[in-house]
């Protein structure tokens, strides 16, 4: 059965676009047939971070407007050939994005894929909206910082309410993905704690992915972070994160770059 | 989906069901009399078309028949475009639903009759914030016979940006009130997490009701029109079991757990929204 999964936010730049290029790659690096769809239609960015912005012709508008067929939209991905990309478009307006033609093109791409992962834009209006509205699968992207948790508060009671699952008295699966997390500033109090977020917003965790260079470089070549620097912290962040939405069981383990770590066993010296 | 928001007039911190101020002039000019009155109104954003609109707020009014009851409703007309047909005879078919609306808003001025619904206010910046209309087919008991409801229990957390209200008794949340969040009662409001949001008890006028929390890190609480800010709450109740009640015109706050009380225990005076009725 293809799930269609959600990346979501409150507050902008939290990471979703990243995370959906590093899950998407992640399932299909595990062999799921798996298709990014970029939903922040006047921001292209996801073709961007899949390193696909100069083969794209057709995107979702087109397609869900008729004027070309899913087919002729889909960019396969040229490192893993599982891996597909539907773009958003940067010139049209969201206006352009009808229920009945996402309805009809998600329903499509069901057929085609085991996962069909949905960038959505931050917040709440009419795009974003249209993004989680046939989400069989939720991913709360937030950074540990109180005003991002708070709007992911909100979008979670969204997530609740607003979803063709809770119209139908059904729950929606809602996972927490943390990101931009810095262990050393976690420790010294500037930013709230893994407990602290995941009690304030009482969903399942799904994964704690360190704040990172390697992330930053990925997106700079053009690659999802799993495939730039699959053996990075980021990286393995995002693996076990994959697995888990596998219905894996994968131990959680708070990240931390080596040399912290390294530093916290050798740092001081014997009096 | 019917959108409820429920919008404050401009006059009081803290959400409350009245705030009176007595302004006097002095003793050799005529003594006259002013009294500010805060209320709560909801406002009903109509989409068009409004036939299918009037649709939808019949099924709402379908599982929580007794909502509108009694409660004064601002019609927000600014969504509407322009060439939209009868609107005044549409306002007329929402009072034939026993909505009672106190006003209008973004009213167009070409629509025939609609002078009839008086003066349009002035547009309002704030959009104010989503209420979750209590499903009352199966989010309260069946009355018990004569009974009164009194009673609404949340089984979810309360999410910022949601507003549950419930003016009829105590509302009961099994999970936390988030930050941005409000509820809303016309009884006590009992926490099983934590109080995070704004809790305002006591809203008919109800200096008897409480308020109980796991957790108190509340933004604001209200009990009968007293609140207090977080700023005002005793820092050693922070994050504590607590409960809030009335002495008086005075909020007090202490600790659940009577082993944890002690010093902990809020005297601080609560401000006074009516205060000015002692003048
Ligand atoms: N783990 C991380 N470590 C370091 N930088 C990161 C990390 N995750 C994301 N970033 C950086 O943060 C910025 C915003 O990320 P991204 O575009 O994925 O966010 P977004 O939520 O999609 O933003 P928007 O809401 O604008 O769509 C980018 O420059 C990205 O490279
Ligand atoms: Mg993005």
């Amino acid at each position: 059965m293809a799930k269609v999964l959600v990346v979501t936010s409150g507050k902008g730049g939290v990471g979703k676009t990243t995370s959906t290029a590093a899950l998407g790659a992640a399932l299909a690096q595990n062999g799921a047939n798996v298709v990014v769809v970029d939903f922040d239609v006047g921001l292209r960015n996801l073709d961007l971070v899949m390193g696909a912005e100069r083969r794209v012709v057709y995107d979702l508008i087109n397609v869900v407007q008729g004027d070309a067929k899913l087919v002729q939209a889909l960019i396969r991905d040229k490192r893993i050939e599982n891996l597909s990309l539907l773009p958003a478009s940067q010139t049209r307006d969201k206006d352009a994005l009808t229920p009945e033609g996402v309805e009809r093109v998600i329903g499509e791409l069901k057929g085609k894929f085991d996962w069909v992962i949905c960038d959505s834009s931050a917040g709440i209006e009419k795009g974003a909206m249209l993004a989680m509205y046939h989400a069989d699968v939720a991913v709360v992207v937030t950074n540990p910082e109180v005003s991002s948790v708070r709007d992911s508060d909100r979008i979670i009671g969204m997530l609740d309410s607003k979803t063709a699952k809770a119209e139908r008295g059904e729950a929606i699966e809602k996972h927490l993905l943390i990101t931009r997390f810095d262990a050393g500033r976690a420790a010294r109090g500037e930013m709230l704690s893994v407990d602290d977020v995941v009690e304030i917003l009482s969903i399942p965790l799904l994964g704690i992915i360190p704040e990172s260079e390697e992330v930053l470089r990925a997106s700079n070549v053009g690659s999802p972070v799993t495939l730039a620097s699959p053996a990075g912290i980021a990286a393995r962040a995002y693996f076990d994160a994959a697995r888990r939405l596998s219905g894996e069981t994968v131990e959680m383990v708070v990240p931390m770059e080596r040399k912290g770590l390294m530093s916290r066993l050798f740092g001081r010296r014997v009096a | 989906m019917i959108l409820c928001t429920p919008y404050r007039l401009p006059l009081t911190p803290g959400t409350a069901r009245h705030t009176s101020d007595y302004v006097t002039t002095d003793d050799t000019n005529p003594f006259i009399r002013l009294r500010g009155r805060s209320v709560m109104a909801l406002v009903l954003a109509p989409e068009a078309p409004l036939a299918t609109w009037l649709t939808a707020l019949n099924a709402q009014v379908a599982r929580a028949p007794t909502f509108f009851d009694g409660r004064p409703v601002l019609m927000d007309l600014g969504g509407l475009p322009a060439n939209t047909p009868d609107v005044a005879g549409f306002l007329r078919a929402l009072e034939g639903r026993g909505i009672r609306i106190i006003g209008t808003e973004g009213a167009h001025p070409s629509w025939p009759g609609i002078e009839a619904w008086g003066r349009p206010l002035p547009a309002s910046g704030k959009a104010g914030r989503p209420i979750t209309v209590p499903d009352e087919t199966h989010a309260t008991p069946a009355p018990a016979a004569g009974g009164e409801v009194n009673s609404l229990v949340i089984e979810q957390p309360v999410r910022s940006g949601q507003c549950v209200v419930f003016e009829k008794g105590d509302v009961t949340i099994l999970g936390s009130i988030g930050s941005g969040a409000e509820v809303i009662a016309g009884g006590s409001i009992h926490v099983y997490g934590a109080l995070r949001g704004r809790a305002i008890a006591g809203l008919a006028g109800n200096a008897k009701a409480r308020i109980f929390c796991r957790r108190m890190e509340a933004e604001l609480v209200v009990i009968d029109g007293v609140y207090q800010t977080a700023d005002d709450m005793p820092a050693a109740l922070i994050g504590k079991a607590a409960q809030a009640w009335l002495d008086g015109d005075q909020m007090k706050m202490t600790a659940l757990d009577s082993t944890d009380t002690g010093d902990a225990n809020g005297q601080s005076p609560g401000r006074n929204i009516r205060q000015g009725r002692r003048r």
